[in-house]
């Protein structure tokens, strides 16, 4: 239902005037026998990405108190009035706090450190890389005699060793 | 009277293990070899002094001695036998004697091995163990007694002592509390012993980790000690993850087995360092590189098992798997402080005796690959760290909460994975040392045009997720090139050596079973990943309120919804609420009966969703009870999952333990196996 | 990590820089980590403690002469009583009737008022609630949870009493049982 009243505030006015007539004739057959409330899956849908302050590390679709239960049908009431996704977030982001999204709201806080953290750890082993490698490439000359000639025979040999290194 | 006496074994375990500390420190400074087998005897007594402790808890538990208090919170008379042994573990006090117990088992098992060879590490191995374990008997004996007993003041109030204080009465409750629903699951019966004996069976590298610091010998002796130890530790570890996973799925009505709660989160830091520790000791042993890495990776290890085992405990976060807030936080911290300052300290110090031995010599040899891999799972640590303490800073700091829920962990772990995968497709095609684009390339074009296929044949006849097609093109290159390498060693073998391939694998596999089962565990990973990739991106679910007769349509699948019935079960002092739905398929033929359940268990006053299952290898239709209208039965709220793929999830497991096992069974003795052979080459000479 | 710095043959352990960076890493962690301890640790504000202004937006029909939201400041002078509860709370339902009483007992005196937060719960089932209960003194609720987190409350029930120069003077953790445990809290306030 929301969906077609958003859509129609896209209309020029007139149209929008005619259609929403067409539509709420259309509407008022339907509608009232089969009740205007959202469904299950789309209430849900929201509350999958909402956590509740009262059963803490668990998604609201899931919760099974009784302020959850609250918390989804407030979620359902809010569909029914049309509101967005987004607009029931920040309904709830204001009413209880931050804490009710499922990702800290400062992103950049959030991914940048550890972001920050993997590329200084990617940096240092690379430096090491370097490093190391250097002093070989005068050294990687000696190790070439093994370029056998037939790969399967270099491939048995390279296993017989590693089996042999373990003990 | 036997509560008490069960409290003064406990103390002697606490002395004991303090005494083993001092007597190995002295014997060693003093050069007193009978003052450290002194301390070794310490060390081993302290087992059966926690068994004796142990077991007059049990005995308390099973024999409704609702006088101590720990026998009260999570013991009722409704409840069958084997659930108030597994109440041992059910509250923070039993859990921290059990965790002792486990230890005491591991220590005295590794004073029990033979010592000739490693002398000098001994005594320090002594000191680590007895004092992590003086630590945790210390918590029970001075803050968390399983042994204290409810007394009435005169005032009239009741509380639990230790000691009976002056003008009080001993008070006998009639009966328990029960055990929290959630626990009485047969899943978390062996989850979190599973999960423990993981955390302290990484106690023992550590230790002689710490040894090897302490001593100054710092060849790779001390890793080749406790090579198997790690892999064990690693095996219940991880079985201890899988079976949480397995309980969450079963019981807590979600849908799904992983929610990245801090505390399963806490669980599976030292799984990450640990699982990163067994591939760079490959190195170490190998090429005697990266001393500083390992050391510093069984240090993360064990103090993340420590901080693991601090957050679950202490209050600082909250969340489904915590222990009510308790006194024994700030000793937790400061354990924490001093293992990690010391041992970082020791390694500082300890610097430049351990350098490397050899040098890298290519970017793409073995161990460039595995210290890629080892920045990939320290990447994932990264974030989950950051995840579990991002609340606590922005609290701190902003005063504000926030939530740090799976989409965060998903987006930032889901590239490392694939990474990981990718690695695991590469790294076994890799020789240690020196490897070029071209020897690898040769090798791996093979599976990895193999992989395109199958991905291809996927994007035609099943998804076009995207995300989905590079999972499963990871999985299949791993799963080939795993398969390539392990038939390709059996059929070199079969040809040099003239064996059956079947024999072929078998001898192949009997050789170097670290490696093989290693491919195995490889293999399995890949088996789980199928079930993750399936539950994460393609999982459906519907919620519907239903009367008798009507049905919810949910991917091709119909769940019509048969009857209800409720009953109690007085002797369990259980309420069952149990639905019966059929299964249809899309051609309308019956798949068969589901049972989702609601249990309410009067004690503790809490319900639990029990899900009905259907489970294949496709997919697993899984219903959940939520809501029902005692009188007219007529609505009925059910939602319903379906999860493709999930169970090559618990396939995956299975396949793993069996791969863990095979890396991590004790080699024969070798001196053993020559003469055995010796004796069979000169039977059938005889025999000639 | 610092891995690269045991290739170079001419160093000798550590570098000085290496191990600034390394201690001070881990003492930033361990200060966050005893930080966050500290706070678990910590109960409910006590008595004693100058409690900090704050703005409680009311229900419609739950409002303070007439005003749609008070501050604690606008109490100055006057024993204020807080008191946290939920519409899913059950043990807020015990003292419901009490806390009601004592409100239609003290209003009349004009030095005591009685303020309910209403703590992570929806207007509607708030209102069927304070219906319920024929509760009339301000109610509202608590946004964005920023009162609640000020009091550290660590459940519901809680109230907490105010004295006049706004200091905190007594917290009933868990729900009144009777009307006579109101007043002996809040006659010997008043008498002061």
């Amino acid at each position: 239902m929301s969906n077609i009243k958003l859509r129609i505030t896209n209309y020029k006015l007139p149209l929008a005037i005619l259609l929403a007539l067409v539509v709420s004739l259309l509407l008022a057959t339907t509608v009232f026998a089969q009740d205007d409330m959202p469904t299950d899956d789309e209430v849900n849908k929201i509350a999958k990405e909402l956590y509740c302050p009262v059963c803490e590390s668990t998604p609201l679709d899931v919760c099974p108190t009784e302020a959850c239960r609250q918390w989804r049908e407030l979620i359902r009431q809010q569909l029914a009035e049309g509101k967005s996704e987004e607009e029931i977030k920040q309904y709830f982001v204001t009413h209880y706090g931050a804490r009710v999204l499922s990702e800290p709201p400062n992103r950049i806080a959030s991914y940048l450190v550890p972001a920050l953290a993997f590329l200084a750890g990617a940096f240092l082993l690379f430096r090491g890389f370097r490093m190391w490698i250097k002093p070989v490439a005068v050294e990687s000359a000696v190790p070439t005699d093994d370029a056998a000639p037939v790969p399967q025979d270099d491939y048995i040999r390279r296993m017989e060793e590693e089996l042999k290194k373990r003990k | 009277m036997i509560a008490d006496f069960g409290y003064g074994v406990l103390v002697v375990a606490f002395l004991t293990a303090l005494y083993s500390v001092y007597a190995a420190v002295y014997g060693e400074l003093k050069k007193k070899p009978a003052m450290v087998e002194s301390a070794r005897r310490a060390m081993l007594l302290t087992w059966p002094l926690l068994t004796l402790a142990a077991g007059v808890l049990v005995y308390l538990l099973v024999n409704d001695h609702y006088e101590v208090q720990f026998v009260y919170e999570v013991t009722s008379r409704s409840m069958p036998l084997y659930l108030k042994v597994t109440a041992w573990w059910g509250g923070q006090a039993g859990s921290l004697l059990f965790w002792s117990w486990l230890m005491s088992a591991f220590t005295s098992l590794v004073t029990l091995r033979k010592w000739d060879r490693d002398r000098e590490f001994l005594p320090w191995v002594i000191v680590v163990g007895g004092v992590t374990m003086a630590f945790f008997i210390g918590m029970n004996v001075f803050f968390e007694n399983p042994f204290a007993k409810l007394y009435q003041t005169f005032g009239g109030e009741i509380a639990a002592y230790t000691i009976q204080p002056a003008n009080s009465i001993l008070f006998t409750p009639s009966d328990g509390r029960g055990l929290n629903p959630l626990l009485r699951h047969p899943g978390m019966i062996i989850h979190p012993p599973m999960l423990y004996l993981g955390f302290v069976s990484f106690v023992i590298p550590y230790a002689f980790a710490m040894a090897a610091l302490i001593t100054g010998r710092t060849d790779d002796r001390w890793i080749r000690i406790t090579r198997r130890w790690a892999l064990w530790a690693w095996l219940f570890l991880s079985a201890g993850l899988v079976l949480g996973g397995r309980w969450a799925y079963d019981v807590l009505g979600w849908g799904g087995y992983w929610g990245w709660d801090p505390v399963e989160i806490a669980a599976f830091m030292p799984w990450l360092t640990g699982t990163a520790f067994l591939h760079s000791v490959m190195i170490q042993e190998k090429r005697g590189m990266f001393k500083h890495w390992n050391m510093l990776l069984i240090i993360l290890t064990y103090d993340l098992v420590i901080f693991g085992t601090f957050l679950t405990r202490s209050g600082v976060l909250s969340s489904v798997h915590s222990f009510a807030q308790s006194a024994i936080g700030p000793l937790f911290f400061a354990f924490i402080g001093v293992t990690l300052i010391t041992s970082v300290g020791l390694i500082i110090y300890r610097w430049d005796l351990l350098k490397s031995e050899t040098q890298m010599t290519s970017l793409l040899s073995r161990e460039a690959l595995f210290l890629l891999n080892n920045l990939l799972f320290m990447g994932i640590l990264v974030v989950s760290f950051w995840g579990v303490i991002y609340p606590l800073i922005s609290e701190l700091f902003t005063g504000q909460k926030v939530t740090v829920g799976p989409p965060f962990y998903e987006r930032a772990t889901s590239p490392l994975f694939a990474g990981l995968m990718l690695l695991m497709g590469v790294a076994p095609l890799s020789a240690w040392g020196h490897s070029t684009v071209k020897t690898l390339g040769r090798a791996l074009w093979k599976p990895a045009l193999g992989a395109a296929i199958v991905t291809t044949v996927l994007a035609f006849t099943y998804t076009r997720n995207v995300i989905a097609l590079v999972g499963f093109f990871l999985v299949a290159l791993v799963i080939l090139v795993t398969l390539y390498e392990y038939g390709r060693g059996a059929l070199a073998r079969q040809r040099s050596q003239g064996e059956n391939i079947f024999v072929a694998f078998w001898n192949l596999t009997g050789r170097n079973r670290r490696r093989y089962g290693g491919y195995i565990i490889h293999l399995s990973m890949m088996l789980m990943a199928i079930g993750i990739l399936g539950i994460e991106l393609f999982q459906v679910e519907t919620q519907g309120t239903l009367a008798i007769g009507d049905s919810l349509e949910l991917a091709g699948y119909t769940i019509k919804y048969k009857e209800v019935a409720s009953w109690d079960n007085p002797g369990a002092g259980v309420n069952y609420t149990r639905a019966v739905v059929e299964v249809y398929d899309a051609n309308g033929n019956l798949l068969g009966n589901l049972h989702p359940r609601k249990d309410f268990y009067f004690d503790t006053q809490q319900p639990m969703t029990i899900p009905g299952q259907l489970a294949s290898l496709k997919d697993e239709v899984y219903v959940l009870l939520i809501d029902w209208e005692p009188i007219n039965q007529e609505s009925t709220t059910f939602k319903i999952f379906v999860n493709p793929l999930v169970n090559w999830l618990w396939l995956g497991s299975l396949l793993f333990l069996v791969g863990v096992i095979i890396a991590a069974w004790p080699d024969k003795d070798p001196q053993r196996v020559t003469v055995r052979a010796e004796r069979r080459a000169r039977q059938t000479s005889a025999a000639d | 990590m610092t891995e690269s710095t045991n290739i170079a043959p001419a160093r000798k352990g550590v570098p000085l820089w290496a191990q600034v960076i390394i201690w001070a890493f881990l003492a930033g962690l361990l200060v966050i980590v005893a930080m966050g301890l500290n706070r678990a640790q910590q109960g409910t504000i006590q008595p004693g403690h100058a409690v900090d202004d704050f703005t409680l937006p009311l229900f419609s029909g739950y409002e303070y002469q007439g005003a749609g939201e008070v501050k604690l400041s606008d109490f100055r002078g006057k024993v204020v009583v807080i008191n946290f509860w939920a519409s899913w709370c059950k043990p807020c339902e015990q003292e419901a009737a009490e806390l009601q009483r004592a409100w239609e007992l003290y209003e009349p005196t004009g030095k005591v008022i009685f303020l309910g937060v209403d703590y992570v719960d929806t207007e509607p089932e708030a209102r069927v609630y304070l219906k319920k209960f024929g509760i009339t003194f301000p109610n509202g609720p608590d946004l964005a949870t920023r009162i609640s987190q000020y009091f550290r409350i660590k459940g519901v029930p809680e109230t907490y009493f105010i004295d006049r120069e706004g200091v905190l003077h007594y917290v009933q953790v868990g729900p009144f049982t009777s009307l006579q445990q109101i007043q002996d809290i809040l006659d010997p306030m008043l008498a002061e």
